[in-house]
C-alpha cells in the first residue's frame, strides 16, 4: 500500500453502530452472578492470605515473632513484611502475612504474630496547618502579573478559606490478587486498571523474567484510579505462594485495611483572595493551600483552576506529610480539590459583589484555556442553567428565609486525557468471523462494548459478528485505564487495525469484483464497489477470497498518543448545578437535583457516555455530602475504616440527575474523549456553593455533613 | 414502607435497628429502617440445636431448590460460605458487616446480607442466590436494559434485593424504590439505572411470578 490508508471516523450521519446505544455486552454475565471477579477465583489447592496490620500511626517494630502462627495446622506460609527495625509510617501498614487452607485458620494464626512496637509521634491531621510544623514543606511561590496591584486596585475583593478531605476511593471489589508462583513462572489474576503493564511491574521484584509472569483478569470491582500498579500484596501473596510450594494465594485485602491503605485522594485547604470589579470581571487570585496526601505528603492543585489565565496571581502551597498511608490517583488527581476552591472563591466573590454567579462564570470565561474553550463554556454554563431553570430559581444570598431554605450552586470542570498508547489486532477469517484482541481492561466504563462497535462499524458488519478478547497480558499492549485515556486510545487502535485489515481483505476479494482494493467499501454486511452497489458480495463471500496460503488476515492498529491522526483529542469542559435545600436546624443538606452539561468530543455509545457521567456524579455527591477520612489524633488510628462509618450515597441520597451530553457537529470533529474524569471534578464546588447560596454561610469544608454546616452557621450566631 | 432488609439472626426483638438503619433515623444518608425478624418469627424459631463446633461440622444449606452439603466452622457466615465452599461467588464480600448489600440473598422469602447470617443457622431455609435466578430472569435483563452497572461488582447483590422487594411491593412508585433498595450501595453510580431497572422489573415480573 503505497499510500497511508484513510484512519479518520466516519461522518457523523453514516455511521451504523458507533454512536448508538447498544446495552453493555457484559451486563447480562454481571447482572446474573455469571461474571467471574478475580476476588471469586477458586482453584484447586488455593490458599487464602491475610494480613496483619499496624495499630500505630508512626513506631518502630521491635520484635516479632511468628512461631506460634507457622506451628498453626492449616498454615501453609508466613511472610514478615516489616521485621524487626522496621519503621512503620502509618496506621494499617502491612506487617506480616498468613496463607492458610482456609480464611478462618490464616486469621487466626495471624492473631498469634506476637510483635512489639516501640510507639513514635505521629501526625495524622492537616486542616491545621499551624500544627504541620517541620512534616510542612512549601512550594515555592508563583507570582502571575502584579497581583498586589490588583488587589489594591480592586473595586471588590472577596476572601475565604474553603478545605476538602482526604477521601477513600472504596472500590467495592478490594485491593488483590490471585497469585501463583512455581519455579521462574509467575501467573497472576489481579483487580488491576493496567493489565499488559502489571507483569512489568512485578518481575524486577521477584527476579524473575516479565516475560514469564502471564496475567489474566477479566472483570474488576472498581478501580477509580488506585489500582494501577500490582500492589505490595502482589508481591507478598507471590513470595507465600511460593513459600507454600507454588500454591495459587488469594490475597485480596479485608475491607478495614482496604479503607486505610490502599487509596485515598490527597486532600486541600486554603485561603483563597479573589479581587475584581464591580462588574464582576475578576482582576486577580491569590491562593494559600495546602494538603496531604498521606506519608509522601500533597500533590500541588492547579490553581486557579480552569480559568487559569487570571492576569494576576499569587500562589502558594504547603505539603503536608502525615503518618496516614499515601494517596493514589482518583478520578481527575488534584482537579476536584483546585475545582472546589476556585469554584468557591468564585461563588464568594459574586455575592460580595452584589451579582449572580452564574454572570461572574460567564463574564470571565475568557481565562477558561484554549482547550477547548472560552465559548465552550459560555455555552455549557448557559445550558446548564437553561436546564436547572437557574434565572427563575436562583435567589441571592441574603433573600432567604425560613427553615428549610433551597440554594442553587455552580462548579466547573476540565480534563485534559486525551488517548493513551494502544495496540490492537483484527483478525478475519476465512469463514467471515472476526476477532478483535486487544491487553486493554473494561473497568465498567464500557470499553467491551464500545471497541466491539468500533470494530463493527469499520468492517460494515453487526456489533454481534465481532468477538473481542481483552484483559490478558499476551494480547496487544493496551495502556493503563486512567486519566479518561482508554477510551480514545483503544478505540484509534481499533479503527486502525480494523481498516488495516479490511485493507487486506479488500485486496483478497477485488479480483473477483472486477475493481482496484482502494475503490470497495464494507457497508451491511457486504463487500461493494464504491458507488455501484451493484458489484457487490457478502462478506462471508469475500472472507471466502483470503488465499488459502495465508489462513486469514490479521493486522494490527496502534494509537499514536502524540499524533492522533484527528481520531482522539483531550481538553474537555464541563459545567454543573447543583439544587440544594438546607435544613437551618438540623443542618441536613439535601440534593434536590444535579444537572451536569458536558462537552464530550465524538460519542462512541451515549448509553454508556450517559451512565459515566451520572456514574462520576453520584459519587461527586457522595464525597460532598459524606466522605471524609476520620483519624484520631491521640492514636493516630483512622476511625472509620468501614461502610458504616465512611458512609457513601445511596440511592435516596442523590436527588434527581439531568445529564445533558454536548453531542454537536463541532464537538464530533474533536474525535473520541474520555469521559471518566471531566464529570467528575466539578460536583463538591456546586453542591458547597449551593449550600452557600442557600443559607448565606459559607460552610468552608467539605463533607456538607450537618456538623460542618452547623459549625459554620454557629459560627454566624456566634 | 417497611423496611427491606433483615439480618437473618434471631435477634432480640428489641434491636429491631441496623447500624445504618439508625443512622438513616438521624438523618444522615440512607438507612433501612428497622431490620431483624419479626417477634412472631424471632418467637417459631426453632430452638437452639446442639452445640457445634468450635472445629468445622457438616452442613446441608438448601440453595435454589438443591440440596448442598460441605463442612465448615460454626463461625463462617453464609456468604463464606457460598464464596468459598460451594464457588457460589455472585453474592459478593464487600463491607462484611451489613451494610452495603453486595451480598444479598433471599432466605425465606426475604432479603438478608448472607455476610450477618451464619451459615449453620442457614440450615433449613430456602435459600435463593443470584445463582438461582437464571440467565433470563426479568430483573436481570431490566438492570442491563437501563444500563444499571458499570464495575457491577454490587450488581447481583442489588438484584437479589431488587427481587426479594419486588416479591414483597409488586407495584412501587419511584419513591418505593429509592426507599425500599436503600440498603445496597454502588461506588460507581449506577442509582439512577437500578431505579429504572427496578420499575420495570416490577411490570415485567407480573405473570413471570419465579422469574
Amino acid at each position: 500500500m503505497a499510500n497511508t490508508p484513510d484512519y479518520s471516523w466516519p461522518p457523523m450521519e453514516s455511521r451504523k453502530v458507533m454512536g448508538k446505544p447498544f446495552k453493555r455486552l457484559d451486563g447480562p454475565f454481571k447482572s446474573t452472578g455469571r461474571a467471574k471477579y478475580t476476588s471469586d477465583l477458586n482453584m484447586k489447592g488455593m490458599l487464602f492470605a491475610v494480613y496483619l496490620t499496624s495499630p500505630h500511626a508512626h513506631a518502630r517494630v521491635t520484635s516479632i515473632d511468628t512461631s506460634a502462627a507457622e506451628k498453626t495446622p492449616g498454615v501453609k506460609a508466613v511472610h514478615v513484611v516489616s521485621p524487626a527495625g522496621t519503621e512503620i509510617q502509618w496506621f494499617g501498614r502491612e506487617v506480616a502475612a498468613v496463607a492458610a487452607t482456609s480464611e478462618e485458620i490464616a486469621r487466626d494464626a495471624a492473631r498469634k504474630i506476637k510483635i512489639e512496637y516501640e510507639v513514635m509521634p505521629h501526625l495524622v491531621k492537616e486542616a491545621d496547618l499551624s500544627k504541620a510544623g517541620s512534616k510542612g514543606k512549601a512550594a515555592g511561590e508563583k507570582i502571575v502579573g502584579d497581583p498586589d496591584k490588583a488587589i489594591q486596585e480592586a473595586e471588590v475583593v472577596s476572601e475565604g478559606t474553603y478545605g476538602i478531605p482526604m477521601a477513600d476511593h472504596v472500590c467495592l471489589e478490594p485491593h488483590g490478587c490471585v497469585i501463583q508462583w512455581q519455579g521462574d513462572q509467575v501467573r497472576a489474576w489481579p483487580s488491576t486498571q493496567f493489565v499488559t503493564g502489571w507483569a512489568g511491574s512485578i518481575a524486577p521484584n521477584l527476579k524473575v523474567p516479565a516475560a514469564n509472569v502471564k496475567v489474566d483478569m477479566q472483570y474488576i470491582g472498581g478501580g477509580f484510579g488506585s489500582k494501577f500498579s500490582p500492589g505490595a500484596w502482589a508481591e507478598v501473596g507471590a513470595n507465600l505462594s511460593q513459600k507454600a510450594g507454588g500454591a495459587p494465594v488469594k490475597i485480596f485485602l479485608d475491607r478495614a485495611t482496604e479503607m486505610a491503605i490502599a487509596g485515598h485522594r490527597p486532600s486541600d485547604y486554603g485561603k483563597i483572595k479573589v479581587a475584581g470589579k464591580k462588574d464582576g470581571t475578576i482582576t486577580a487570585f491569590q491562593a494559600d493551600s495546602w494538603g496531604s496526601g498521606g506519608f509522601p505528603g500533597g500533590p500541588q492543585p492547579p490553581l486557579p483552576y480552569c480559568y487559569a489565565n487570571i492576569p494576576n496571581q499569587r500562589i502558594n502551597f504547603v505539603s503536608i506529610v502525615t503518618n496516614q498511608a499515601g494517596s493514589q490517583a482518583w478520578r481527575a488527581p488534584n482537579n476536584q480539590q483546585a475545582s472546589y476552591l476556585t469554584c468557591s472563591a468564585f461563588e464568594d466573590f459574586a455575592a460580595k459583589a452584589g451579582l449572580d454567579p452564574l454572570d461572574v462564570f460567564l463574564k470571565n470565561a475568557d481565562y477558561a484555556p484554549a482547550r477547548p474553550g472560552p465559548d465552550h463554556y459560555r455555552w455549557q454554563l448557559q445550558k446548564a442553567a437553561e436546564l436547572a431553570e437557574w434565572k427563575k430559581l436562583w435567589k441571592p444570598r441574603d433573600q432567604k428565609t425560613g427553615t428549610v431554605r433551597r440554594g442553587l450552586g455552580l462548579g466547573i470542570n476540565l480534563w485534559q486525557g486525551g488517548g493513551h498508547t494502544c495496540q490492537a489486532r483484527t483478525t478475519i477469517n476465512t469463514d467471515g468471523s472476526v476477532l478483535l484482541e486487544m491487553g486493554t481492561q473494561d473497568l465498567g466504563t464500557g470499553t467491551r462494548t464500545m471497541m466491539t462497535q468500533v470494530a463493527a462499524e469499520t468492517l460494515g458488519l453487526q456489533i454481534n459478528q465481532v468477538k473481542l478478547a481483552i484483559g490478558d497480558n499476551s494480547l496487544p499492549p493496551g495502556g493503563a485505564s486512567g486519566g479518561s485515556t482508554t477510551v480514545g486510545g483503544a478505540s484509534s487502535a481499533t479503527r486502525k487495525s480494523a481498516v488495516n485489515a479490511l485493507a487486506k481483505l479488500f485486496e483478497a476479494c477485488a479480483p473477483a469484483l472486477g475493481a482496484q482494493p482502494e475503490e470497495l467499501e464494507a457497508v451491511d454486511g457486504h463487500i461493494r464497489v464504491k458507488g455501484n452497489p451493484n458489484k457487490s458480495m457478502t462478506w462471508v463471500a469475500a472472507c471466502k477470497k483470503i488465499p488459502p496460503g495465508e489462513g486469514k488476515i490479521s493486522e494490527m492498529g496502534a494509537n499514536d498518543q502524540r499524533n492522533p491522526g484527528g481520531l482522539n483529542s483531550a481538553g474537555a469542559g464541563g459545567a454543573q448545578i447543583a439544587d440544594v435545600t438546607v435544613d437551618m436546624e438540623t443542618g441536613l443538606v439535601k440534593i434536590n437535583r444535579f444537572v451536569a452539561v458536558q462537552d464530550c468530543g465524538l460519542i462512541i455509545n451515549p448509553r454508556l457516555a450517559e451512565s459515566q457521567i451520572y456514574g462520576a456524579i453520584i459519587m461527586g455527591i457522595s464525597t460532598a455530602l459524606y466522605e471524609e477520612r476520620i483519624f484520631d489524633e491521640q492514636t493516630g488510628r483512622m476511625l472509620n475504616t468501614d461502610m458504616e462509618f465512611y458512609k457513601l450515597a445511596g440511592i435516596k441520597d442523590i436527588g434527581d440527575i439531568q445529564v445533558h451530553l454536548d453531542i454537536r457537529p463541532e464537538n464530533d470533529k474533536r474525535g473520541v474523549i474520555g469521559l471518566g474524569e471531566p464529570p467528575a471534578v466539578g460536583i463538591c464546588a456546586a453542591v458547597g456553593n449551593a449550600v452557600a447560596n442557600a443559607t448565606g454561610v459559607r460552610v468552608p469544608n467539605m463533607p456538607m455533613t450537618p456538623m460542618n454546616v452547623l459549625n459554620a452557621l454557629e459560627g454566624r450566631n456566634a | 414502607m417497611s423496611s427491606k432488609k433483615n439480618s437473618g439472626l434471631a435477634q432480640p426483638a428489641k434491636t429491631r435497628f441496623s447500624r445504618r438503619g439508625f443512622l438513616g433515623g438521624m438523618g444522615v444518608g440512607t438507612g433501612a429502617l428497622g431490620t431483624g425478624l419479626l417477634e412472631h418469627e424471632a418467637e417459631a424459631a426453632p430452638a437452639p440445636a446442639n452445640v457445634s463446633g468450635p472445629g468445622a461440622v457438616p452442613i446441608t444449606l438448601n440453595i435454589n431448590g438443591k440440596p448442598m452439603k460441605l463442612t465448615v466452622e460454626p463461625r463462617v457466615t453464609l456468604l463464606d460460605a457460598m464464596r468459598n465452599h460451594l464457588d457460589l461467588t455472585g453474592a459478593k464480600r464487600v463491607c462484611d458487616r451489613g451494610t452495603c448489600g453486595a451480598c444479598t440473598v433471599i432466605l425465606n422469602g426475604k432479603s438478608v446480607y448472607s455476610c450477618t447470617v451464619l451459615a449453620i443457622d442457614a440450615q433449613g431455609k430456602d435459600i435463593q442466590t443470584i445463582e438461582g435466578l437464571g440467565a433470563n430472569n426479568p430483573v436481570s435483563a431490566a438492570f442491563v436494559n437501563h444500563d444499571a452497572q458499570q464495575c457491577g461488582y454490587c450488581t447481583p447483590g442489588f438484584v437479589m434485593a431488587a427481587k426479594g422487594f419486588l416479591d414483597q411491593h409488586p407495584n412501587p412508585t419511584l419513591e418505593d424504590v429509592k426507599h425500599g433498595l436503600g440498603g445496597n450501595l454502588c461506588r460507581c453510580g449506577t442509582y439512577m439505572g437500578v431505579r429504572q431497572a427496578v420499575l420495570e422489573a416490577s411490570k415485567n415480573m407480573k405473570g413471570a411470578k419465579n422469574g
